[in-house]
């Protein structure tokens, strides 16, 4: 059966893990490489890694950091943050992404999603939505959530969809940050009207969380950050949890 | 040397890099002179079954056949395992290697398609590339058709039905999901290969 998918997220500022990060026995608790290796050995499906700093003069570093972590890592590894041209993606891709994910760049000029599906094939783009709910229904937005793309979230979800992207990375800006659970309604909205998967993001708290938004949001994978230290104690912890409520997981891995 | 075919069709990165992390050692190639030294041969893929068609005007397809006819081990991964059947649905002029009967499918309406992400095997214990893997090991897909069941079927898996994860015959080897992205159960499968 396939198993629904457990997704640690790397939050990386000029080349530094920024978010969450409290791994015990680790040389140096902010690098990415060592950290996606770790979450890697314990049991996470997938790896994907956002630069927030995305200043051009950090592409550099982006570059340096995705090839280091790329190395050691035999897991899908996906990675984003201010990827703008297909020459982007070209050269994320080289330095050994298995998939990139775009947001801004993809609402400014939805063709992009074509343009890298065409070069590096569909299960290589991942689009990002980063959706907050507005009078019942959910609007999209960019730059880090700090701009209104005045697009209905699940209308952009479709049309990204038939514009070529493999996967929806969904982000609820209302429950990010506050560990309350992942928004169910929204992801559902969004999940039982597309055919490609979606992995739901922002929120998680607990193992409790992962379960609902498996069973009651119907996304396809979960995806967090800081959980993975503080809340629970492992990644192996989480899958055993579900395995348990008849939740299908990667476990043994 | 163990050629890692490129024909233009995605990301051969990981492939290599795996192969390289088991001590390997690979190039990534579209030259057909450096294929026919090739002591080992790995067609990876992702994408279009249409992107095959390359193969055969690059000369690489001759190249590719009159290997295998020399008993060089070949591994085609994902679309590389589709192109060793006679076709696939998904691009019905394309004629594939047909080193394998049949044609690859789309998969039925009943279930989400792309099926992506990690689903579990049934696998024949006779199985060479399976050799010390547990028999029901998770591996990484990403496809939307695939190799229909045959008796060179050495590892199923289920998704709107039973479909061929994995077929060898002599020295020939096919996988539908990505051993390089499996993590260690997809480097012990090429690493088995690596050692035929």
């Amino acid at each position: 059966m396939l198993t629904k998918r457990i997704i640690a997220c790397l939050d990386v500022d000029d080349g530094r893990v920024v978010k969450g990060v409290q791994f015990v026995n680790l040389r140096d608790a902010g690098d990415p490489a060592e950290l996606a290796k770790r979450h890697s050995d314990s049991g996470a499906d997938e790896i994907v890694l956002l630069d927030i700093s995305a200043a051009h003069q950090r592409r550099a570093t982006l570059l340096d950091t995705v090839r280091r972590t790329a190395k050691q890592l035999f897991i899908p590894f996906t990675v984003g943050g201010g990827i703008r041209t297909l020459q982007e993606a070209a050269s994320v891709f080289s330095a050994g992404a298995d998939k990139i994910s775009i947001n801004s760049s993809a609402l400014a000029d939805p063709t992009l999603i074509t343009q890298i599906a065409e070069r590096f094939g569909s299960q290589a783009v991942v689009v990002a939505i980063d959706a907050k709910r507005h009078n019942g229904s959910w609007h999209a937005f960019t730059h880090g959530g700090r701009v209104s793309a005045n697009r209905d979230a699940v209308e952009w979800a479709l049309e990204a969809e038939s514009r070529g992207a493999g996967e929806i990375l969904l982000t609820s800006m209302d429950r990010d940050g506050t560990a309350c659970g992942f928004d169910c309604d929204l992801t559902r909205a969004i999940a039982d009207r597309l055919h490609i998967p979606v992995i739901a993001s922002g929120g998680a708290g607990g193992a409790a969380h992962f379960f609902e938004i498996f069973r009651e949001g119907h996304a396809d994978a979960a995806l967090a950050a800081s959980i993975f230290h503080y809340g629970i104690s492992s990644i192996g912890d989480l899958k055993q949890h579900l395995l348990a409520q008849n939740i299908p997981v990667r476990w043994p891995c | 040397m163990i050629a890692v075919v490129d024909y233009g069709a995605g990301n051969l990165v990981s492939v290599k890099k795996a192969l390289d992390w088991l001590g390997q050692d690979c190039a990534v190639t579209s030259d057909p002179a450096e294929v026919r030294r090739a002591r080992k041969i790995v067609l990876p893929g992702v994408g279009h079954f249409g992107s095959t068609a390359s193969l055969a005007k690059s000369g690489l397809q001759a190249v590719i056949s009159e290997a295998i006819t020399r008993k060089v081990p070949f591994l085609g991964i994902c679309v590389g395992m589709q192109w060793m059947f006679s076709g696939s649905e998904e691009s019905p002029e394309t004629r594939g290697l047909e080193l394998f009967p049949g044609t690859c499918v789309r998969f039925p309406q009943t279930v989400k398609s792309p099926h992506v992400g990690w689903n579990q095997l049934e696998i024949a214990a006779t199985s060479r590339l399976f050799r010390g893997l547990p028999p029901s090991p998770f591996v990484y897909f990403t496809h939307s058709y695939h190799a229909p069941l045959n008796g060179t079927t050495v590892a199923s898996c289920e998704y709107g039905g039973k479909f061929s994860a994995a077929i060898e015959r002599d020295l020939l080897f096919g996988v539908q999901f990505h051993p390089e992205k499996s993590g260690e159960t997809g480097l012990k499968l090429l690493a088995n290969f690596c050692a035929i």
